[in-house]
């Protein structure tokens, strides 16, 4: 009963209707936490784009290999230097740079294939849809990080685009697994049933009908999304497998220490301090666009 | 049920079948041939490139080299690793209970830990207590594992020096210890990685967990237990937690393989000898054999995993265990 | 005169939600006697529910009792109750039977524990002689092989049997008063009949007072002895059971018997008061009812009624009372037909 009051109460007031994307910012931003999150995020974006502008010295170069090797932090080197006496800050500034954008570039191609097969699995239906799911179901079961060690040890010298291609290849199938259950949801739904009816295509009634209502789904997993990424590709890195030298991402310089982690000590804490305070303000915004969507 | 177990296991056949074919096409999809580097290594032994090509047959058309590549696997053979010259079984196999050690300490302390932190936030919902739990658990769940790692072992052996560097046992010392001795070696060296992967794993089990309580508590079944008079206290512990259970039984399923990814990176930075350190240093000396062996070992393990977990679902939701 | 066993002054719940505050129940009074059956009627939405939730102090944020609510329990205050004896009063003194039976019982756990919990947690029995209790309670419900069934968990059973369960679940520690908050509506009719008769013969036999929640008169009119009916978050008509259906005053009552299925008549069209409940959070100025009551004049809308006398025991929100003549020229129908099948 007071769950029915309440409803009531919430029907009452009419609201404009607003996309589910303005619904989802217009929730979030309701939360302080979420405000925090826009910002902190917003900030390490513009330090990625700005980084030839903000970074001190050039990432990749090598002023002195002798003398300026290891050295701990200090005002000249915030961050200190590594063993070939880079400027850990500027390499960390760039790197900032490197991982979100691989993050951002790989989600893309997630999204892209996990939409496009969901869509496919969902609508096509019957004997299509089975073999479609337990292709999924053997895909779910290779952990993504040991699928991807498969590929990248296979691949050696791989460029950027490809380790973005790969990246984006081993991540789409969680997406695809809720795109397909609420396509074939929405199948049957009247507004479909109704658009079929007044001789819509298919292709129109995917695109204009189905589509729209995938938004909440595909930007919750965008947004945990690029966190994944920016994790796996920083273990990829360390593992030596992931960007090539001399270019900065923030596991390839934790890599760069990792031979002397006890003394090096700073190569391994302000880049992971950094990814970690990026990858928390994602989840923290993935988690309250999910709830905003819920809520619904 | 006996129906069900069938289908189950069925389905987890298929699943490692598809996995064998995604690695067999992986490996044929690699530009040129994976095993060159091997084949023109000078160094490398005639009786490798031997069971190299017996193994994968290399020079027969690609339909053959499947039937081939699937029947040596239906007999739990791998391949060959050169860098161990030895097969990647027989690596494998003497590094896996390693890995099933660390990874078992790790699944009972990070789901007995992640529930206990979810309890003491759901009883206290909505207080600082509640909050700042919340928030370690986040920050423990974005944190990737490789650096956790690395943090740990600058903290506990370099700076606080009371944990061992690394490995399963002392290097010089372990043969020349007593039995009791040789015990507490072991524990000591497991002690530092399995805390590692505890904590790690721990952050998602209290995050879904204390979701799980909090759908919970709404049921009416809750409100008929409220209204028979139990304490709050009561309510959560008999009640709540017992439906939250099953949830539970699904994620353990699906932790395997953050669980086991996990256990890659500890166990390379610990240098503890299990499959996981074994299939990273392949990738430095491009091992390929034991790497994609790694890549199905792992697969089959988190395959049966899940459906062990589905299993003890089915066993504990009364409403299962009678069909 | 003995004072009632329950007795409930100006309750007021309010819910605090982003719309606004939800007045679910607004100022509501009556009694329940020692052994008396008393009858709830309302459609949903109307604060019966909440009514209910708020004796046993159940409302969870954002909902609250508001300060100044009495409810009056054997000589205690339930609004101001602490919780370790708000607690001891929960399934003990007072017991609730709701409308979801499968719901309402723990899926994991067997009815036999689910009943003998309330048994260990109040009269401090151990779990065998608990369990022994429950099966006898089982029993006296009409279970049939109360010891087999008491293994089985509540997926095993029928709605009917279910709701067996949780009669016996109340009636375990033989409570002095029963909330039934519709407590067969969710059956088939045939089970209803039988749910209500066992009822009915329990109180006979263990003197329990019942307060009956629903939004069916038949129910109202074949268990109850004295009926109050609420309309948006407040009591407009209370009066003994025949008394009522002889001479409904209110206009709501009279819709409400109007649109009551009869047997016999074209059940594909069901008689219905037009207009819904209004929001709780936005009541009426004046009468709650005006906007649907056929008789509104301009009084209603300026003037919320109180409860004027109208008969022997007999209450009515109506201006009707003072100005009976208005009841003469109604300029809309009392009930509108609508189909429940195909038109």
């Amino acid at each position: 009963m007071p769950g029915q009051t309440q409803d009531s109460a919430a029907t009452s007031v009419a609201r404009p209707r607003e996309s589910p994307l303005a619904i989802g910012v217009r929730r979030i931003l309701r939360k302080p936490s979420s405000r925090v999150a826009l910002f902190v995020l917003g900030v390490i974006v513009l330090v990625g784009i700005l980084a030839p502008l903000i970074a001190p010295y050039d990432p990749a170069a090598q002023p002195d290999i002798v003398a300026l090797k290891d050295l701990p932090p200090s005002l000249a080197h915030p961050f200190g230097t590594d063993p070939y006496s880079r400027d850990v800050l500027s390499r960390v500034i760039y790197g900032a740079r490197l991982s979100l954008m691989i993050g951002v570039l790989a989600t893309i191609v997630s999204l892209t294939l996990g939409v496009a097969y969901g869509a496919i699995s969902g609508y096509a239906g019957g004997v299509v849809d089975a073999l479609m799911m337990r292709l999924l179901d053997a895909f779910l079961s290779i952990p993504r990080l040991l699928l991807l060690l498969g590929v990248l040890v296979a691949w050696p010298r791989l460029s950027i685009g490809a380790l973005v291609l790969f990246l984006g290849l081993t991540g789409w199938f969680g997406l695809s697994r809720i795109v397909r259950g609420q396509v074939l949801a929405l199948k049957h739904a009247e507004f479909v049933t109704a658009a079929r009816a007044l001789g819509a295509s298919r292709r129109r009634i995917l695109g204009r009908h189905v589509l729209p209502n995938l938004v909440s789904p595909i930007v919750v997993a965008a947004t945990l999304g690029v966190a994944h990424v920016i994790v796996l590709e920083a273990g990829l890195s360390y593992l030596g497998i992931g960007v090539p030298q001399p270019l900065a991402s923030w596991g390839n310089i934790i890599q760069d220490g990792s031979d002397q982690i006890a003394t090096l000590w700073w190569m391994a804490l302000f880049p992971g301090l950094l990814m970690v305070l990026t990858v928390m303000m994602l989840n923290i915004l993935g988690e309250a666009l999910r709830d905003a969507y819920e809520r619904r | 049920m006996l129906r069900y177990i069938a289908r189950r296991l069925a389905q987890a056949a298929v699943i490692v079948v598809i996995v064998a074919t995604i690695t067999f096409v992986l490996i044929h999809l690699a530009p040129g041939d994976p095993f060159s580097a091997v084949m023109d290594n000078p160094n490398v032994s005639e009786k490798v490139r031997e069971t190299l090509r017996a193994q994968y047959g290399l020079d027969r058309p690609v339909p053959e080299q499947f039937v081939k590549y699937v029947n040596s696997l239906a007999h739990g053979e791998l391949g060959w690793s050169f860098s161990h010259d030895r097969t990647v079984r027989e690596v494998l196999g003497r590094a896996l209970p390693n890995t099933l050690l660390l990874m078992g300490v790790a699944l009972v302390g990070s789901f007995s830990l992640g529930i206990l932190i979810a309890l003491i936030q759901v009883a206290r919902r909505g207080s600082i207590t509640d909050h700042a739990l919340s928030g370690l658990t986040l920050f423990f769940f974005s944190m990737p594992d490789f650096w956790f790692a690395i943090l740990a072992l600058l903290a506990f052996t370099y700076w606080v020096p009371i944990f061992p560097v690394g490995g399963a046992v002392d290097p010089v010392m372990h043969e020349y210890m007593g039995f009791g001795a040789r015990i507490l070696d072991r524990l000591r060296h497991l002690a530092l990685p399995a805390i590692a992967l505890t904590l790690l794993a721990s952050a998602s089990v209290a995050r879904y967990q204390r979701a799980a309580l909090l759908d919970v508590l709404p049921a009416d079944y809750i409100r008929t237990a409220r209204l028979k008079g139990l304490t709050e206290r009561e309510i959560l512990r008999r009640h709540a937690l017992r439906n939250a259970l099953l949830p539970i039984i699904s994620l353990i399923g699906l932790s395997f393989p953050a669980l086991l990814t996990g256990a890659f990176f500890i166990e390379k930075i610990f240098a503890w000898p299990g499959m996981g350190y074994a299939v990273v240093n392949a990738i430095a000396t491009r091992d390929y054999p034991l790497v994609v062996g790694g890549v199905i070992i792992g697969s089959i393990m988190v395959t049966v995993g899940s459906l062990l977990a589905d299993l003890l679902y089915a066993w504990a939701d009364p409403r299962l265990r009678s069909h | 005169m003995t004072p009632p066993l329950l007795s409930i002054r100006d309750l007021r719940t309010y819910f605090y939600t982003e719309a606004g505050v939800a007045r679910a129940v607004d100022g509501v009074s009556f009694d329940v006697g020692a052994g008396e059956t008393v009858g709830i009627v309302g459609e949903s939405g109307c604060g019966k529910s909440v009514t209910a939730l708020s004796i046993l102090r159940l409302i969870q944020p954002p909902g609250r009792i508001e300060p100044g609510s009495r409810i009056e329990f054997e000589g205690k205050d339930l609004v101001t109750l602490g919780d370790e004896e708000i607690r001891h009063i929960r399934g003990n003194r007072i017991s609730m039977i709701f409308q979801e039976p499968m719901s309402a019982l723990n899926p994991v756990f067997t009815i036999g524990d689910q009943v003998a919990e309330v048994a260990r947690i109040h009269a401090g029995l151990s779990r065998r002689q608990a369990w022994d209790r429950a099966v006898e309670t089982l029993a006296l419900t009409g279970m049939p092989a109360p010891e087999d069934r008491a293994k089985q968990y509540p997926h095993q059973l029928s709605g009917g049997m279910r709701q067996r369960v949780l009669i016996a679940m109340a009636l375990i520690m033989k409570p002095a008063l029963v909330i039934a908050d519709e407590p067969t509506t969710a059956l088939d009719v045939t089970i209803q009949a039988q749910i209500l008769d066992l009822l009915v013969h329990l109180q006979k036999e263990f003197g329990t007072s019942i307060l009956m929640i629903t939004h069916d008169l038949g129910v109202i009119a074949e268990t109850t002895s004295r009926v109050i009916v609420m309309y948006a978050g407040e009591v407009v008509e209370q009066a003994p059971v025949d008394e009522l259906f002889a001479r409904p005053h209110h206009p709501y009552t009279e819709g409400l018997m109007h649109s009551m299925p009869h047997i016999g008549h074209d059940q594909d069209r069901l008689n219905v008061i037009p207009g819904t409940v209004p929001a709780p959070t936005n009541w009426p100025h004046g009468c709650r009812f005006r906007e649907r009551c056929p008789y509104s004049w301009e009084r209603p809308e300026r003037e919320h009624p109180p409860l004027y006398d109208v008969g022997a025991a007999h209450v009515s929100r109506c201006h009707l009372a003072v100005e009976p003549e208005r009841r003469n020229n109604p300029h809309a129908p009392l009930v509108v037909v609508e189909g429940v099948g195909a038109a």
